[in-house]
């Protein structure tokens, strides 16, 4: 049972809804980031896609230690479940002096969902701007888009790069775009990645209690600056997601769907 | 004997007036000169698509407007107002 002062609050998670992501800086301790990538160099072992994470990667496993950590767990039963399936993961890494940027992609096909799977970032070690890391485009995770038919786009206003200190995670709604950076440096680098699926419905599993926190509302109106008055309609989506992570459907922020769902029928008797 | 190469720059405005602010950009260099790639730079090299026309580029590519299909009102996709310039450049050898 994960500790209820482990899970993320509303803000964090209307933070999540509007940027499509949340970022925890060094929030994996040291000893275990070392252990964590010595596993990583040894390619963990792969477990069938749908499997309950709790029977991946059992102790002494250094990866299966660091998800067990009851931050990391409080964060992932805010957002799938305290039991989610592994889907799969990767451990991404960039050979020292590789120049060129990978090409923006989605790791989705046309994802017509509300429901969401979350993907785990873990960077073990420090990755300064020279060693890349990941690039990702806040507030892209609502787009209807297929895997790397975003290639062509190179830049964006707003683009953020994951630099950061080893114990690193960075959690991502399943439909953020982005790409691994370039490697200027002589060392190697690595960034495990992990996608869970959630098992119940995604219906306020984060601790509520700043609900009606006025920060809440305001994360939605959030403008990531790359997509010009479309910022209109990625509130809208953003409403309709916390609708649905809170059960409130009748949730506005701004008067955006009240307006489109304002259709009278009361006829007037003639005067 | 010089031949001429192309360069590519695609740029995808806020709004489908050519004055508008750009969201996002490309470059693809034919000549060989330079390598673009994604995340290489954090502000946009020109603009707006009139202020790369004054240095230069040539427009050869207009995005078309189509009204959204019913029920795909309010969802999101790709950048929509994205165009398209390019320049010729002498190259040597």
């Amino acid at each position: 049972m994960v500790d209820r002062k482990h899970l993320l609050n509303s803000k964090q998670m209307a933070s999540f809804v509007s940027d499509g992501y949340l970022r925890f800086d060094e929030l994996v301790p040291m000893e275990l980031n070392e252990a964590a990538l010595a596993e990583m160099q040894k390619n963990p072992p792969r477990a069938r896609a749908g499997t309950p994470f709790r029977e991946v990667w059992p102790p002494p496993s250094a990866i299966g230690n660091l998800f067990r950590l009851p931050e990391v767990q409080g964060i992932t039963c805010s957002l799938v479940g305290p039991d989610p399936l592994y889907d799969h993961h990767a451990v991404h890494t960039v050979g020292p002096g590789h120049r060129m940027g990978q090409m923006w992609h989605a790791d989705a096909i046309i994802d017509l969902r509300m429901h969401f799977d979350i993907q785990y970032y873990y960077f073990a070690h420090d990755t300064p701007r020279e060693m890349g890391g990941t690039m990702i485009l806040p507030g892209s995770h609502f787009r209807r888009i297929s895997e790397t038919d975003i290639a062509r786009y190179q830049n964006f206003l707003g683009q953020i790069p994951i630099v950061c200190k080893a114990g690193t995670l960075v959690v991502v709604h399943h439909g953020i775009w982005h790409c691994a950076q370039p490697n200027l440096t002589d060392q190697r680098r690595y960034m495990f990645k992990l996608r869970l699926n959630p098992t119940v419905r995604q219906l306020r599993l984060w601790n509520t209690d700043d609900l009606r926190d006025a920060a809440v509302a305001a994360a939605f109106g959030r403008n990531h600056g790359w997509y010009g008055n479309e910022v209109r309609l990625e509130i809208v989506n953003r409403i309709k997601l916390w609708r649905f992570l809170t059960g409130d459907e009748a949730f506005d922020t701004g008067y955006w769907l009240g307006r489109l769902e304002n259709l009278p029928e009361r006829v007037l008797q003639p005067a | 004997m010089p031949q001429v190469r192309q360069k590519l720059l695609v740029l995808y405005l806020q709004s489908p007036d050519l004055y508008s602010p750009v969201s996002a950009w490309s470059l693809y260099d034919g000549t060989g000169r330079s390598s673009p790639t994604t995340g290489d730079s954090d502000k946009p090299p020109y603009e707006s698509v009139v202020a790369a026309m004054k240095d230069g580029w040539r427009v050869i590519q207009f995005p078309q407007q189509f009204p959204a299909y019913p029920g795909t009102e309010y969802t999101t996709s790709y950048l929509r107002f994205e165009y398209i310039l390019e320049k010729l450049e002498e190259v040597h050898g």
